[in-house]
């Protein structure tokens, strides 16, 4: 029977939730790096074995770890993010020109098919890429400079990196998402970038339909059908049926177009998943009611998903890298809160359960299907 | 013979139990000692100060014989009791950042 492997990153170490393929007991391992902010933890699709894990501190910086076991073992590899030439500046939160520094890891993207290759997305915005299994990196300078890099602007969180997409069927095309710069695209394996923000609007920036400037909380592909993306938006959730080339608003029936994490089914590419939050200022759900909310019709006709939910005072956010499915027959859908609680739907969404009630703030949340 | 104390977050990334001893040759100074440090435990390397030798991470501090060495030029030799392994050079993580 297939297995699954849910990795957990935490404000203070990793955990690690197996489960048979009913998911309904789990096994739960961890911290892993206890006391260190692990920001996210990911699987090779190549080798499910070998697992990559963003791990920092305010006082010691970034680590980054690898597994080849599947996160029974680790070891630190490479932890050098040196910006290519001299770096520039982005604008700072006062407008002023503001050079470019590292600060950590927010999101690792392994190769589809090459288990030694990884991406890292970085704060301050940046793409950085790993051939030898994260031992050493090098940035693809193409992003922070193909031109709108200076009038690139942090979000509260920082200006992160956070989304990296690889398109399994167009060989060389890369999707990647800035907070709050916007979306990106690359057609040459991440050489050369434009972005790819036509439609967005955005009330925040003085020209709400800008090039650049947008406050783009996460982007999701379904791997059947690449040219279609799902965006969450600071406000907003979009589709783009061309790869990014365009967007429209699908935020349709929702309470609230606010929210962080955005996910598509694992078999069905019009099936996706938002997690409502109350507004920008107000980071936890409507009402103190947690839903997700589904679309099976890729956007604008949404419902309520609520069973196993607490529907009472609620008042927990989803960050954007805090979502994640199964592929097993039955899609599997995960997604962790800043209270400590990872919920695991089976069946799609229609039913939820907690794995886990009270590890630290969840930052983020992946899945390994497993044979 | 250098005794170097580190903070516990450090020590597990190294997989270091208690102190650790360290051989410096040439003149005893924080550069020397870290250069030899993280020698020894590669994965320290950017957790203290920056990779290639560079400044102090802000919430490291480094402390010895009571006094706070950090913002001592890293060249500087370090106090005789740390040369002779007497007293240990204490590399401390900050009351903040964590």
């Amino acid at each position: 029977m297939s297995r699954v492997r849910v990795l957990v990153g935490t404000r203070k170490g990793a955990f690690v939730l197996s489960a048979d393929g009913k998911r309904d007991s789990w096994d739960v391992s961890g911290p892993h790096f206890a006391g260190w902010e692990i920001y996210h933890v990911k699987g090779s699709p190549a080798d499910p074995g070998r697992l990559y894990a963003s791990q920092y501190s305010g006082w010691s910086g970034q680590v980054i770890q690898r597994s080849d076991d599947g996160g029974a073992t680790w070891e630190p590899v490479g932890n050098q993010f040196r910006y290519d030439g001299i770096p520039g500046t982005h604008q700072w939160y006062d407008g002023t020109p503001h050079p470019w520094e590292f600060e950590r890891v927010w999101h690792l993207e392994p190769s589809l098919e090459d288990p030694e290759m990884v991406y890292a997305g970085v704060e301050d915005a940046g793409l950085f890429r790993s051939a030898d299994g994260g031992q050493h990196w090098e940035e693809l300078p193409g992003l922070r400079g193909h031109g709108s890099g200076p009038s690139w602007q942090p979000g509260a969180g920082g200006m992160c990196l956070h989304t990296i997409i690889l398109d399994p069927v167009h060989p060389g095309r890369m999707f990647a998402a800035i907070s709050a710069a916007g979306a990106f695209r690359s057609d040459d394996a991440g050489q050369t970038w434009r972005p790819v923000n036509h439609g967005l609007k955005s009330e925040g920036i003085p020209d709400s339909d800008a090039e650049v400037g947008h406050c783009v909380h996460r982007v999701a592909m379904h791997p059947s059908r690449p040219d279609v993306l799902y965006m969450q938006k600071h406000w907003d959730v979009m589709r783009s049926d061309d790869a990014g080339e365009s967007w429209r608003e699908v935020s349709g029936n929702l309470p609230t177009d606010f929210g962080f994490p955005i996910d598509v089914h694992a078999h069905e590419p019009d099936t996706i998943y938002v997690v409502p939050i109350t507004s920008d200022a107000e980071h936890y759900p409507p009402d103190g009611r947690l839903r997700v909310y589904r679309s099976r019709t890729g956007g604008d006709d949404w419902e309520p998903l609520t069973s196993g939910l607490p529907q009472q005072h609620c008042y927990v956010n989803v960050l954007r890298d805090a979502m994640a499915v199964d592929s097993l027959e039955d899609c599997g859908v995960y997604f962790g809160t800043t209270g400590g609680q990872v919920y695991a739907s089976p069946d799609a969404g229609d039913t939820w359960a907690p794995i886990v009630r009270d590890l630290p703030a969840v930052l983020s949340v992946e899945v390994q299907t497993l044979p | 013979m250098i005794r170097v104390v580190l903070p516990a977050h450090l020590r597990a990334l190294a997989r270091i139990d208690g102190e650790v001893e360290l051989d410096v040759t040439g003149p005893v100074t924080q550069c020397s000692v870290l250069d030899a440090l993280e020698a020894r435990y590669p994965a320290l390397r950017g957790t203290i100060r920056g990779h290639d030798g560079g400044p102090r991470r802000a919430f490291i501090r480094f402390f010895a014989c009571e006094q706070d060495l950090s913002h001592q030029d890293p060249d500087t030799p370090l106090p005789e009791p740390v040369a002779s392994g007497a007293e240990p050079y204490l590399i401390v993580a900050a009351m903040a950042g964590g």
